[in-house]
C-alpha cells in the first residue's frame, strides 16, 4: 500500500463502496449493522444508567464511598475492552449464541458495554453531587426542607451538568465498545470493518470506519447539545465547566478507557 | 489463581478437552511466544506514549499563546477521542500499510488529545502571584517556563500521563487488527480457536503491565516533584 497511485485507488474504491446499495441493504449490510449497533448502545447506556446513577447520585448525597467511587473509572480504564470481550465470548455463559435483536454474541457485548458504561457514570455522579457547595445546601437545610427535599430540588439540578457529562464519556465508551465487539465476532458496524480486513478488503474497511467515527461525532455532539441543555445556570461562575469532556481533568475521567 | 500440573498421563490443562482457563502449564511451554507478544505490546505502548509527548508539549505550549489555537486543538482532541479505536486504525491504514506504525501512531493520538488538556490544565493551575513573583525577580520568559511553570505543571501532568498510559496498554490489544497488538494478538487467537489458558493469561498480563506501569510513573513523580509528597 505504497505510493499515491494506490492510495487514491483505494480511496476512489471506498467511496465506490459507500456508494454501492448493495453495500448499505441486506442481512449484514450497512443499514442492519448500524440499527443493531444503537440497538445495543441504547440498551446499554439506558441499563448503565439505571444500576448506576441512583447509586452514584446516593452514595454522592451520603458522601460516602468516594474512594471506590472515583477509583473505578482508573480500574475500568486499565482493562481492555477487547480482552473483557473475548473472555465472555470464549465462557460458557453467556458465550457466543444468538440474543434476539442483538445479533450473535449480542449478550455478551451487552454485559461489557454495560460494565464499561458504569465507571464514568459512577464517577462523575459521585463528583456532581460532591461538588454542590456546601453553603448551598446549608441554606436548603436553613429554608426548612428535608433531605429528600434537598436532594430533589437543590442537589440534582446543581449536579445535573456533570452528570450529563458523564452520560456522554459513557455514551463515547459504549459506541467503542460496541464497535470492538466485532473483534470476537460480536454484532455491530465493526463487523463491516473486521470482514473487509479479513478478506484484504481494504475498501470494505474504510468504508466501515467512515461510517462508525461519523455516527460517533453524531451521537458525541447530540449528547453535547443535551448536557449544555441540562445545565441550569448556562453562564454560571463555572465558565470552564463545558471545555470538552468531563468536570476537570485532575478528579474524574476524561480519557478513553480502554476502547 | 490455580496452578494446574497436568499428571505425567493425562492430558495437560490446556488440551482442547479439559481447557483450563489458569494453566501454568502453558505458560511454561509458550514462554517464548508470551515473552514476544509482550514485548511488543510494551514497545508500541511506549513509542505510542513517546510519540504523544513529543508532540504534545510544542502543541501545548502553542496553544497557550494564541487563544484560537487552543479552542482548535481542545476541539481536535475530543473529535479524535470520539471516534473508536477500532475505527482509527482503518483510517489510518492507507498511509502507513499494515504496520506496527499504524498502532503507534493512532495510539499516539489518543495519548496527545489526553497529554495536551492536561499540560494546558497544569499550565493554567500555576498561581498568577508566583508568576508575578518570578517576573519581579527578572525572570524571561524562557527561564520562566523552564524553571517556574514546568515544575509546577508538573503534577497535573504528570496525572494525564498516568491516564494516557493506562489506556494506551489497553489499547494496544486493539491493533490486533492489523496484526500488531502485541497480547491483543494472544488474545484474539485465543477467542478463534477457543483456546482460554492463552485468553486469559494475556488478559491479565495486560492489566498486570497496566498496573505495573502505573506504579512506575507513580514513582517517577514522586522523584520528580518531591514537594508534593505530603499533599497527595
Amino acid at each position: 500500500m505504497d505510493g499515491g497511485g494506490a492510495l487514491m485507488d483505494l480511496f476512489a474504491e471506498t467511496w465506490q463502496y459507500l456508494l454501492d446499495a448493495d453495500s448499505w441493504t441486506g442481512g449484514g449490510g450497512l443499514v442492519a449493522r448500524l440499527l443493531e449497533q444503537l440497538l445495543l448502545t441504547a440498551t446499554a447506556l439506558a441499563a448503565a444508567m439505571l444500576l448506576g446513577l441512583p447509586l452514584a447520585l446516593w452514595l454522592g448525597h451520603l458522601g460516602r464511598g468516594g474512594f471506590l467511587a472515583v477509583n473505578i473509572s482508573n480500574v475500568g480504564r486499565a482493562i481492555p475492552t477487547f480482552a473483557l470481550l473475548a473472555l465472555l465470548v470464549a465462557a460458557d455463559w453467556p458465550g457466543s449464541s444468538d440474543f434476539g435483536p442483538y445479533g450473535r454474541a449480542g449478550l455478551a457485548t451487552l454485559i461489557a458495554l454495560v460494565l464499561f458504561a458504569l465507571p464514568p457514570l459512577i464517577t462523575n455522579g459521585y463528583v456532581a453531587m460532591r461538588e454542590v457547595s456546601t453553603d448551598v445546601k446549608e441554606a436548603a437545610d436553613g429554608m426548612g426542607m428535608s433531605r429528600l427535599q434537598r436532594f430533589r430540588r437543590v442537589e440534582l439540578p446543581l449536579a445535573l451538568p456533570v452528570v450529563a457529562s458523564g452520560v456522554r464519556l459513557a455514551l463515547v465508551q459504549v459506541w467503542a465498545t460496541a464497535t470492538i465487539a466485532a473483534l470476537v465476532a460480536g454484532p455491530g458496524l465493526g463487523r463491516i470493518i473486521t470482514e473487509g480486513f479479513a478478506r484484504n478488503d481494504y475498501a470494505q474497511g474504510m468504508a466501515g470506519a467512515v461510517v462508525v467515527a461519523l455516527v460517533a461525532l453524531v451521537l458525541e455532539v447530540a449528547a453535547a447539545a443535551l448536557q449544555r441543555a441540562v445545565d441550569p445556570m448556562p453562564s454560571g461562575p463555572s465558565p470552564d465547566r463545558d471545555d470538552g469532556l468531563s468536570v476537570d481533568s485532575t478528579s474524574v475521567a476524561v480519557a478513553p478507557t480502554g476502547s | 489463581m490455580t496452578i494446574l500440573g497436568a499428571a505425567d498421563s493425562g492430558p495437560s490443562c490446556y488440551s482442547r478437552f479439559v481447557n483450563e482457563w489458569f494453566c501454568w502449564q502453558y505458560v511454561e511451554d509458550r514462554q517464548g511466544q508470551i515473552t514476544d507478544a509482550l514485548v511488543e505490546h510494551v514497545l508500541i505502548t511506549l513509542s505510542a506514549l513517546a510519540l504523544g509527548i513529543a508532540i504534545a508539549i510544542p502543541l501545548a505550549l502553542l496553544a497557550r499563546r494564541v487563544p484560537r489555537l487552543e479552542s482548535a486543538v481542545l476541539g481536535f482532541s475530543t473529535g479524535v477521542y470520539t471516534v473508536p479505536s477500532l475505527a482509527l486504525l482503518p483510517l489510518l491504514v492507507p498511509f502507513t500499510g499494515l504496520s506496527a506504525a499504524t498502532v503507534v501512531i493512532g495510539l499516539g493520538l489518543y495519548a496527545l488529545t489526553i497529554l495536551v488538556r492536561a499540560l494546558l490544565d497544569g499550565l493554567r493551575s500555576v498561581p498568577d502571584d508566583v508568576r508575578e513573583a518570578a517576573r519581579g525577580l527578572g525572570y524571561g520568559r524562557a527561564r520562566m517556563l523552564t524553571r517556574i511553570e514546568m515544575p509546577l505543571a508538573l503534577p497535573v501532568a504528570m496525572a494525564g500521563l498516568r491516564v494516557a498510559a493506562v489506556s494506551t496498554i489497553a489499547l494496544t490489544t486493539v491493533g490486533t487488527l492489523v496484526s500488531y497488538g502485541g497480547l491483543g494478538d494472544l488474545i484474539s487467537h485465543g477467542v478463534q480457536r477457543d483456546f482460554r489458558a492463552e485468553l486469559m493469561t494475556a488478559a491479565v498480563l495486560c492489566v498486570v503491565l497496566a498496573v505495573v506501569l502505573d506504579v512506575l510513573l507513580v514513582l517517577l513523580q514522586r522523584v520528580l516533584t518531591p514537594w508534593t509528597a505530603g499533599a497527595r
